[in-house]
């Protein structure tokens, strides 16, 4: 029996390799608070992953931090009058061009309270980050 | 010479699949290809001056309220009167009242003309659509309480944005005969015009016209 001929597999591989480096993002950041995202049908997908500034609301993973809720942005907590230089930063970072499709979005856990949210929306408001998402998981309801 | 007879050895590269390979996992592992889901929405631009916050005058038929409250009861007042619903399945229509999105369709389109829904305009959209009345300044406003549950505030949200996405699908379905999703970009966007998303984020202070 002849045997195969391997020597294009390295190639091979290597081509699935950078078909995979060129295309994914690396998992950025570690998750400091805990969040359960609520459930909506009418999603939609968030385009251009580098516009998208993320801004996560939950209770915190430590439990030697309480259990009220907390924001992190970047990596580390965070409070609500933090987010104008977080936002200012993030904008800074992208090119002028695409700076006004800049888009926050909030992935804040179901049982959060509306207070936290809206403080955060009008501190956006103030920062002129007004594209905003509610990031929610898709569910038929 | 000895340069004819010494013969370079072959690389042995039977390992390098498995490298590879290695590197593969690797990327695969901590990659991340879920994108990203939500409701996408616009706020309204900061107010210039603090002390001087302008106040959107709205015309009290053209206003509709939906206020979602700490026990995530939601109730909707329009111009046509009140509607109460006690929780979110009601609210979503299984509970035997007329759902928050079939409400938000009537006051978004003004099918009679009732003078006590939005103000019907008309307005020309060009081909194929032509010149439609529509309620060009509707508002739904939409407000909570400060203990209110994000989750019930997404309910909410969801079916406003549900009831914009079925009358635009209804358009065209009417103007295109094709799904809405299947439309070029320009075409759907002549349906968005016809269909606005009006949802207010920001609590309109004055109800023109009295309360």
């Amino acid at each position: 029996m002849p045997e195969l001929n391997t020597s294009s597999m390295p190639d091979m591989i290597f081509a699935i390799l950078f078909f995979f480096m060129v295309t994914v993002t690396m998992r950025s950041e570690e998750l400091q608070v805990k969040f359960k995202l609520p459930s909506a049908s009418e999603v939609q997908k968030l385009e251009k992953k580098s516009l998208v500034t993320y801004i996560n609301i939950g209770i915190p993973v430590d439990p030697r931090l309480g259990t009220g809720t907390q924001m992190q942005l970047n990596d580390k907590l965070a409070g609500i009058d933090a987010i104008q230089d977080y936002i200012a930063q993030e904008k800074a970072s992208l090119n002028e061009a695409d700076q006004q499709f800049m888009t926050v979005s909030i992935k804040a856990d179901e049982n959060t309270r509306m207070k936290y949210i809206s403080d955060v929306k009008q501190a956006l408001r103030k920062a002129y980050a007004l594209k905003i998402n509610y990031s929610a998981r898709k569910a038929e309801n | 010479m000895a340069k004819s007879k010494k013969k370079v050895p072959g690389l042995n590269s039977s390992s390098m699949a498995d490298i590879s390979f290695l590197l593969l996992i690797f990327f695969l592992v901590t990659s991340s290809m879920d994108t990203d889901t939500g409701l996408t929405r616009r706020l309204p631009p900061p107010p210039q001056d603090e002390q001087n916050l302008q106040e959107m005058e709205v015309q009290r038929r053209n206003l509709m309220v939906v206020l979602v409250n700490s026990q995530n009861q939601t109730m909707v007042r329009d111009q046509l009167g009140d509607e109460w619903y006690a929780n979110i399945t009601e609210m979503v229509g299984r509970g035997g009242k007329v759902g928050l999105k079939d409400k938000v369709k009537e006051f978004v389109t003004n099918p009679n003309n009732n003078p006590n829904l939005p103000e019907l305009t008309e307005q020309d959209f060009g081909e194929p659509i032509g010149t439609v009345l529509t309620t060009a300044d509707h508002v739904i406003s939409l407000q909570n309480d400060a203990t209110t549950s994000y989750k019930a505030y997404i309910a909410v949200q969801n079916e406003l944005v549900k009831a914009y996405n079925e009358l635009r699908e209804e358009a065209a379905l009417k103007y295109y005969n094709k799904h809405y999703a299947d439309l070029l970009p320009d075409q759907q966007e002549k349906i968005n015009k016809l269909y606005p998303q009006r949802i207010s984020e920001a609590e309109p202070k004055n109800y023109g016209g009295g309360n």
